[in-house]
């Protein structure tokens, strides 16, 4: 009698002991505390194994839309210093009965980020071992960073070749001004004296009345 | 020993000493000039400081055994560098004239120097502005955050990473596949690629926006372009030296290796860095030096710029090599931490039971223990001196090892955009000097009309220089540019720079080239300059020529392609050419070698032509209505050269 209460009473953690250890349907977990977080890492303990076995809980329990996952049927054995542990999955409604490992994995994917901010560590950092992380999506830019930088360079250089040219341009036009205005003078040195008037050098000298060009007074 | 080889008509072809002084008493000559010394000393370091001092130098010198390769650098810049700089400054601060001006006027025979100088200019120049355009890719991608080399790109079906950047790194396929997206050998051409067409047409665009009315607008650039690399250079200094394993850098940088002295290798690879590194040969430096006032100190220029070549090498390998002993630690300290974590992993130990300290001894404990495991795990070897001396020259350089230093730098951003505006203005300074030895000989072959304008002439240059670049930015362009660079940009230089001293020293003379010299600074340059203008450095350059000559006709030479389907991949891939690649080689290293020969046979063939058909004598009509239409005609041509003046100056 006392044998079969005993019995009773040692039967349930020997079994699930047995149902975590030599299960198919279970994953290896692995915690990289000290990496993440350095000198704010936590101890593990008792405590923090309830944390995590309450999150799986809660994962099975939004993957599945089924309020009866507790945190009793989250069986965790072989646990090492390292922090890394064996974990299964038992039904509800059937304690012996284990969930399959595609649904658990699902459920872990789906809720990766939760479980990850509940124990302030990452996708690198707390490892599911079979479940690959979803990678992030990639950031996708309406116009490419690059190509805006490219307009804004082409077009100081546009600026700058149009400036320069029309600098150049505008150079040409007074010059094309002064040198028909010195050619002219020049024209009436020549055609009146060969030396006479060049030796003045240009708008030097003193102006003679008597001289100038006032067709008013000649033509009379 | 004074060789003079016969030279008829020299005096008739220069100007003498007080001609000189004339015009530069009264300002009548109408070449451009500079506005002040310092546009000058800038505008000749920009030309000689550019990206084989940043990642050439800093290889050389640590594979050559570190600080002991300053020794042969050191000696070879004395004997070689500033001896033939001085030469160029002062045969074009004499002359007057660009390079083919100058080469037609010492001899009419050696025009062939001066075409030659005009081609080996174009050509480095079509490849070298391509490197410029690769690094405005680097720099216009730099305006994000994470930096697109960071990381790799998921592939199609957000299952995993890209294979080609999983199997490499995120920077390799970056660098390989989305900057060049290189195809997998020089005969599959691979397409135009539209992003690197942008950045070309940038490159040329900034570069004709500087050089658009030759040194007017050049010198004005270069206050910028030349002084914002030493600027970074010394941010990256400070940063640098903050950073962890910086210090281990320098250390493997300039720890000597005296044993390396003995290796003629290391002498001949000095030789050609310190000769490559000034930009001699290019006929940019003789055209500048033609700008200056006639008795500007061209001696002092020479050794100035000189010590300020060397130094910048030497400071830029420091900057340099601070920032790859980080990244060398860093991936060190990455190899040991994955293996203490497949260690702490295997063994379930608690985290921090191994360390980066006790790594060793926790590895042996655990050999004694379960040797089968230990082996079983395959763990890396990590050596940081391995990662220090990882080939980091060249293109690899900057754009693989140096972005990814710059990824594990917090703020990697800035320092991207700061790294890659330094590249760029060392690149566009040395761009000027290469254009101007284009356009200047150019313009005195007369190729193009007169009634073009500068900034219509440089226009046009630098768009056939575009269009031709278009080579480089292809598919297998990378592979394109290691060739120009291996042929184009060295066997020729050596021969026109041993020409130019034959020229100056035994054709143009010694002795009227020392009594210039007298005139211009207003000393007989020393027993130095004698020894080394006329032995000591034709005989360097000599030496140097006859090792590259031999290392490329016996070796089978062969390019390295970055080709996913190799076996080795991702380490490059070593090809063969195929056969009509001896053909362009024969074309890009042949063709400047050869016009120097070639030019003066074909002038000597014209000269013979000339002599059997005499021209008939002018008859010269003894009248005074000839005699004052001539004077007419004459003023007539008078005033027409001063109005062109206005127009050109």
């Amino acid at each position: 009698m006392l044998a079969g209460v005993l019995l009773l009473i040692f039967l349930p953690p020997l079994v699930a002991k047995d149902l975590c250890k030599d299960s198919q349907d279970g994953f290896k977990v692995r915690l990289s505390i000290k990496t993440a977080l350095g000198e704010e890492a936590y101890d593990w303990n008792e405590s923090e194994m309830f944390l995590f076995r309450s999150t799986l809980a809660y994962a099975m329990r939004k993957e599945t839309k089924n309020d009866t996952y507790d945190i009793t049927n989250i069986l965790v054995c072989n646990d090492t210093p390292r922090v890394s542990f064996m974990f299964v999955v038992t039904s509800p409604g059937q304690p012996d009965q284990l969930i399959p490992k595609e649904q658990v994995e699902k459920a872990v994917r789906e809720n990766k980020h939760r479980i990850n901010n509940a124990f302030l560590l990452s996708d690198m950092t707390l490892e599911f071992l079979g479940i690959p992380p979803t990678l992030s999506a990639p950031i996708i830019y309406d116009t490419e960073p690059w190509l805006i930088v490219f307009g804004v360079v082409i077009g100081a250089v546009a600026v700058g070749i149009v400036a320069l040219l029309m600098s150049t341009v505008s150079k040409k036009r007074r010059a094309k001004e002064k040198a028909a205005g010195l050619s002219e003078e020049d024209e009436g040195i020549v055609k009146e004296n060969g030396t006479a008037l060049s030796s003045f050098g240009g708008k030097e000298g003193a102006y003679n009345q008597a001289f100038s060009n006032d067709d008013r007074f000649t033509k009379l | 020993m004074k060789l003079q080889l016969p030279n008829p008509g020299l005096e008739d072809r220069i100007l003498s000493h007080d001609e000189l002084e004339r015009l530069e008493v009264e300002e009548a000559g109408d070449r451009p000039k500079w506005d002040n010394k310092a546009q000058y000393m800038l505008t000749c370091v920009g030309f000689c400081v550019g990206l084989g001092n940043v990642w050439r130098f800093p290889y050389l010198c640590q594979s050559h055994g570190g600080g002991a390769f300053m020794i042969p650098f050191l000696i070879l810049l004395v004997l070689e560098g500033i001896p033939l700089l001085h030469l160029e400054f002062a045969i074009g601060q004499r002359l007057r004239k660009g390079s083919v001006g100058v080469w037609r006027t010492i001899n009419p025979y050696m025009l062939g120097v001066g075409i030659a100088s005009l081609c080996v200019s174009f050509l480095v120049s079509l490849y070298y502005n391509t490197i410029i355009a690769w690094v405005l890719w680097y720099f216009f991608n730099s305006f994000q955050e994470p930096l697109p080399w960071s990381q790799c790109p998921i592939n199609a079906n957000r299952t995993g990473l890209v294979s080609e950047c999983e199997r490499s790194s995120p920077v390799d396929y970056f660098w390989y596949r989305e900057t060049l997206n290189t195809s997998a050998a020089i005969e599959e051409t691979g397409g135009l690629q539209w992003g690197m067409i942008l950045c070309l047409i940038s490159a040329w665009g900034v570069l004709y926006v500087c050089c658009i009315r030759g040194i007017e607008t050049t010198g004005k650039a270069v206050y910028v372009t030349s002084t914002l690399p030493y600027v970074v250079l010394t941010i990256f200094l400070i940063r640098g030296l903050t950073l962890k394993g910086s210090v281990d850098g320098i250390k493997f940088l300039f720890t000597p290796d005296l044993n390396e002295l003995a290796n003629p290798t290391t002498w001949l690879d000095a030789g050609a860095q310190v000769f490559y590194s000034f930009s001699l040969a290019f006929g940019g430096l003789i055209s500048f030096s033609s700008y200056n006032s006639v008795h500007n100190n061209c001696e002092q220029d020479a050794v100035i710029i000189s010590i300020i070549n060397a130094f910048t090498s030497i400071y830029a390998a420091t900057v340099i090599y601070t920032i790859i002993g980080f990244r060398a630690t860093e991936r060190f300290d990455d190899c040991l931490s994955g293996n203490i974590l497949t260690l702490l992993n295997t063994f379930d130990l608690p985290e921090g039971n191994i360390t980066l300290d006790n790594y060793h001894e926790a590895l042996q404990s655990l050999n004694t223990t379960n040797p089968d495991i230990i082996s079983s795990l395959a763990l890396k070897t990590c050596d940081l001196n391995s990662f220090l001396s990882e080939g980091v020259e060249g293109t690899g350089l900057a754009f693989i090892v140096f972005t990814e230093a710059i990824t594990k730098m917090p703020l990697s951003p800035l320092w991207s955009v700061l790294f890659f505006i330094m590249l760029f203005c060392l690149g566009l300074s040395s761009m000027f000097g290469n254009i101007e030895g284009v356009l200047v000989p150019l313009q005195d072959l007369k190729v193009f009309p007169k009634s073009w304008s500068k900034e219509v002439i440089s226009g046009v240059t630098c768009l056939v220089c575009c269009l031709f670049g278009l080579i480089f930015v292809q598919g297998s362009g990378n592979y394109w540019l290691a060739l120009f660079d291996n042929f184009a940009g060295s066997i020729p230089l050596l021969i026109i720079a041993f020409s130019e001293m034959i020229g100056v020293v035994y054709v143009y003379g010694i002795d009227r080239f020392n009594e210039d010299l007298i005139f211009m600074i207003g000393h007989k340059p020393n027993i130095f300059w004698q020894a080394t203008w006329r032995f000591i450095s034709p005989l360097i350059m000599l030496a140097i020529f006859i090792f590259y000559f031999s290392t490329i006709v016996t070796k089978e030479i062969f390019y390295i392609a970055w080709d996913p389907e190799s076996e080795n991949f991702p380490t490059l891939e070593k090809k063969p050419y195929p056969s009509w690649i001896y053909v362009i080689i024969f074309f890009l290293a042949g063709i400047p070698s050869l016009s120097i020969p070639g030019t003066a046979v074909f002038r000597a063939i014209r000269e013979f032509c000339c002599k059997k058909q005499p021209s008939a004598p002018v008859q010269e009509i003894d009248c005074v209505s000839y005699k004052v239409h001539a004077q007419v005609e004459e003023l007539k041509s008078q005033k027409s050269q001063k109005s062109d003046q206005m127009f050109y100056t």
